[in-house]
């Protein structure tokens, strides 16, 4: 096992829509991290982080002080600030660097994500016919789901439901009006079987975590997190993934699976010893999903535990306590540490309304995106 | 965006989409066109649309007409019309559509808009025919005559 590295600052920006561009959203996430930990910039010995469509993060050091430090570019879709995280942690283990920053933000318009057949290797009558739609794959996953598991439309209004619940106690969430569950069916279908408050929406926001080894961490403010693993993957051949014209027969593979199984074994910890977690809901049904691809149950346990509230703050495995992607909305970049930075609120005590009780020990942070990237942190106080 | 419009509107492969194609692609079975995929020799791997390499291998994989009927897996409705471009909406403007995965005995679920005449009607597991474009594949509930041939 290699030397541990400690999250030591942690900072995040409200989530929504925003007058201020990406790059200041970092800026903020950023200082409110170094905040955090109790350090000045010119303390960080290197940086990774990015966005997907809101500029270079390495651009920001105009602003945080031009020390010289080495700064990377991170640009891996969804996964992108699983990626900085990942980088940073390698970075500290290896010895580069003993106090590391990870940043991701991301500033995306009303209705983004236009994606052309050429830049995905597909026809252009994919999308002249209508199929470069990205709900369509999210509810034609969680269709052949709910059919080979038993759930019912309503566990997915609930799932959206405790998302807004949630939102509603996070100050930076962009969700914050409580909807219930039947309204949530009522909302309109947008691609079935899901509706229309079942699903993200595209936005702004940022994030930003400091790591340090143990020598760095015990000259700083606060009390550190452990990150216990970090692992990003891509998808196995036999995937199911947004804009494929085919898929292979037989019994799917999954990165989620993949990953998580690999950020556990690393930890040296199971899915049964996590006390709150954070998976990737880019809408109602993926998070049904991810609780069994991540290990936290049988496929089609979750109609009963959703139905039980075992998912919501105070219940057995509390899932998405800030709301999740569904009342945080979706600024790609940033969505990866969003969750590490809830989740570290959580170990430390700090979460305020949403707190979960029992002073929960160990997280499991899991995001997920196009096509078939996935990245995954165990942490512990 | 008016720098995408303008690509796209100027996109050679966009107007193909626009007019009808020689689609390369197609194999006439009958009267009907069937899906033209490939298939890997060395893992029995079936991809569509066709491509010269395996993805579970990277070997050469070769030509290989596919089964013309199967079972739906999946399924959803497009309930809003999509953006334009890329889509282009049909001469009677857009109506929401079915689309799924259709199952087929090569062991390939293959992306087709399902043509059926009550979105209400559509379930996994029910018999289709798929036919080859022009266009991406469209699947139709089977008629008893085809199940019998």
């Amino acid at each position: 096992m290699s030397s541990d590295v400690l999250i030591c600052g942690a900072g995040r920006t409200p989530f929504g829509r925003s007058e201020a561009t990406g790059r200041q959203l970092a800026l903020a996430a950023v200082n409110a991290a170094l905040t955090d930990a109790g350090i000045e910039w010119s303390r960080v010995r290197a940086a990774f982080g990015g966005s997907d469509s809101a500029g270079l993060a390495d651009t920001l050091v105009a602003q945080l002080g031009l020390t010289g430090l080495p700064f990377v570019n991170v640009k891996n879709g969804c996964a992108t600030g699983g990626s900085a995280l990942v980088s940073a942690v390698n970075a500290i283990r290896s010895g580069m660097a003993d106090v590391v920053l990870a940043v991701g933000f991301d500033k995306h318009p009303r209705g983004a994500f236009d994606p052309r057949p050429e830049d995905w290797g597909l026809g252009a009558e994919y999308g002249s016919d209508g199929l470069m739609v990205t709900t369509q794959f999210f509810g034609m996953k969680i269709q052949r789901y709910m059919h080979d598991h038993g759930i019912t439309p309503r566990t997915l209004a609930l799932v959206a439901e405790k998302a807004y619940r949630n939102g509603g106690l996070t100050p930076e969430a962009w969700r914050r009006e409580p909807l219930s569950a039947a309204e949530i069916l009522a909302s309109g279908m947008v691609s079935d079987p899901l509706t229309r408050y079942m699903f993200c929406s595209p936005g702004a926001g940022a994030a930003a975590l400091v790591l340090c080894s143990p020598e760095a961490a015990r000259a700083m403010d606060g009390p550190p997190v452990t990150l216990r693993s970090a692992v990003v993957r891509t998808r196995r051949f036999g995937s199911f993934e947004v804009f494929s014209p085919w898929i292979p027969g037989g019994e799917l593979t999954s990165v989620s699976r993949d990953v998580s199984a690999a950020a556990f074994e690393e930890a040296g910890l199971g899915p049964g010893d996590v006390d709150v977690c954070q998976l990737q809901d880019t809408e109602s049904g993926a998070e049904v999903m991810h609780l069994a691809e991540c290990g936290f149950c049988e496929d089609g346990e979750q109609e009963r535990l959703v139905a039980s509230g075992a998912t919501g703050i105070g219940g057995t495995l509390p899932v998405n306590t800030d709301g999740g992607c569904i009342a945080n909305g979706e600024p790609i970049g940033a969505s990866g540490l969003r969750q590490v930075y809830e989740v570290v609120q959580q170990l430390r005590g700090r979460a305020g309304d949403r707190q979960v009780p029992d002073r929960p020990r160990i997280g499991f942070t899991h995001v997920y995106g196009a096509p078939g990237v996935s990245a995954c942190t165990v942490l512990s106080r | 965006m008016a720098g995408a419009l303008i690509r796209m509107a100027t996109d050679p492969r966009s107007q193909a989409a626009a007019g009808p194609r020689a689609a390369p692609v197609l194999k006439a079975t009958g009267h009907r066109p069937v899906l033209q995929g490939a298939r890997c020799s060395g893992c029995s791997v079936t991809v569509y649309p066709a491509d010269d390499a395996c993805p579970r291998c990277g070997g050469p994989a070769d030509p290989v007409a596919l089964q013309g009927t199967g079972t739906l897996w999946t399924w959803t409705v497009q309930r809003y019309e999509p953006k334009s471009p890329p889509y282009e909406p049909p001469p009677g403007g857009f109506e929401p559509f079915a689309l799924g995965y259709v199952e087929l005995a090569d062991d390939v679920r293959v992306a087709a808009v399902l043509d059926v005449d009550d979105l209400d009607d559509v379930r996994i597991g029910m018999a289709l025919s798929v036919t080859a474009g022009p266009g991406v594949p469209r699947a139709r509930p089977t008629t008893l005559s085809e199940e019998g041939s």
